[in-house]
């Protein structure tokens, strides 16, 4: 249990670190590192702090202590997710209309420009 | 640069990628059929030389920054045409299946019938068209879900040999399905109460290419289709009701 605690802990401080570099490097933006950092910092808290865990297992009526963290771990994942699939979603639809007001935008300025020579 | 010009302006777009063995032909069998009515090639990005071709033929060509997929490739036409004050638009895929001497009987019904779309439809009356059995299946089975949703039966809901008048324009300038976009299309219509026709149309073999719904993405179509028909179902938009009270729906 311990063990797995600390390889858990080790796993947080990477991803922290990763996404700190990344936030530097400017390969995510702030705003997108957010969610990133408070996962990382969550799944660290919640490895250092058994009795907390075990409060948690408890009153979820989760049989072991691990699968609680795993859960709460997978949970926040899912949820990252989600919330950039909508992020990904509005970039799309985004994207398209912007595309499209470009194309038309190249069309108008094409035919002024037959228009003139 | 095209013009709308008169109360029953037509612009004939032709949504085209990697066409350039077939868009030529398609061009010209148009302006055969309809003189004078201005014909737009929307190039999705071809890979070939679809644009040179579709230019050396006589039509006016959008050309795409980047690849949209057919729904974004249509829409883009639709708003141009909303946005020059077209009160017509017809589309003809790019790869030759569609007759262009069937362009005046879809511009007539659209202007008598009421309308706001009009289907060119294998399968009104028995026209010879050839289809394979996969995709036979696949158009029964949406014949079947779509009747209780349109509230009529609707022969060929794949068909994109489509004609719609200004008020569809209006609606599909804002909101139109990005992929697949023929039996969402449907769906969107209904939610404002729009009506449609289908009016008998001859098939031609496709001059070059392949169909992009091969057996293997089949399966993904329908669920992605079926899942776009029922969203529609559900979605309300609120933008439209605001600016159309009258619209109902």
């Amino acid at each position: 249990m311990d063990r797995l605690l600390n390889v858990t802990t080790v796993l947080s401080i990477l991803l922290l670190i990763m996404v700190l570099f990344s936030v530097r490097r400017a390969h995510i933006r702030v705003e997108y590192s957010v969610s990133w950092l408070l996962t990382g910092l969550a799944m660290l808290i919640l490895s250092r702090s058994r009795p907390v865990l075990e409060v948690i297992t408890r009153w979820s009526g989760v049989p072991d202590t691990p699968l609680t963290l795993f859960l709460i771990s997978g949970t926040l994942f899912l949820v990252m997710f989600f919330r950039f699939s909508v992020i990904i979603s509005h970039l799309r639809d985004d994207n398209v209309a912007l595309a499209q007001r470009v194309a038309i935008l190249e069309y108008h300025i094409h035919s002024l420009e037959q228009h003139e020579d | 640069m095209i013009r709308a010009v008169g109360p029953d302006s037509l612009l004939v777009i032709v949504p085209a990628f990697n066409e350039v063995g077939a868009i030529a032909s398609v061009v010209r069998s148009v302006n055969a059929n309809m003189p004078g009515v201005p014909v737009l090639v929307i190039d999705d990005c071809s890979l070939d030389d679809t644009i040179v071709a579709a230019r050396g033929s006589g039509a006016e060509v959008l050309t795409l920054p980047h690849h949209l997929g057919l729904g974004g490739c249509v829409q883009a036409g639709y708003k141009l045409a909303y946005s020059l004050g077209f009160q017509y638009v017809i589309r003809v895929d790019g790869d030759g299946q569609h007759d262009a001497r069937d362009i005046p009987r879809i511009l007539d019904r659209l202007k008598t019938s009421g309308c706001e779309m009009i289907i060119g439809s294998r399968f009104v009356e028995q026209t010879g068209s050839q289809t394979t059995a996969a995709r036979s299946l696949g158009i029964r089975f949406f014949r079947m879900v779509l009747r209780p949703i349109l509230g009529k039966p609707v022969y060929d809901p794949t068909s994109g040999f489509v004609g719609v008048n200004r008020r569809a324009l209006a609606v599909f300038s804002r909101s139109f399905p990005l992929e697949y976009p023929e039996i969402e299309a449907l769906v969107v219509l209904q939610r404002r109460r729009f009506r449609f026709e289908e009016v008998p149309v001859r098939m031609l073999p496709r001059l070059t290419g392949r169909s992009t719904i091969t057996a293997r993405v089949s399966l993904y179509y329908i669920a992605h289709v079926l899942l776009g028909v029922f969203v529609n179902i559900l979605k309300y938009d609120r933008r439209f009701h605001r600016a159309n009270p009258e619209s109902g729906g």
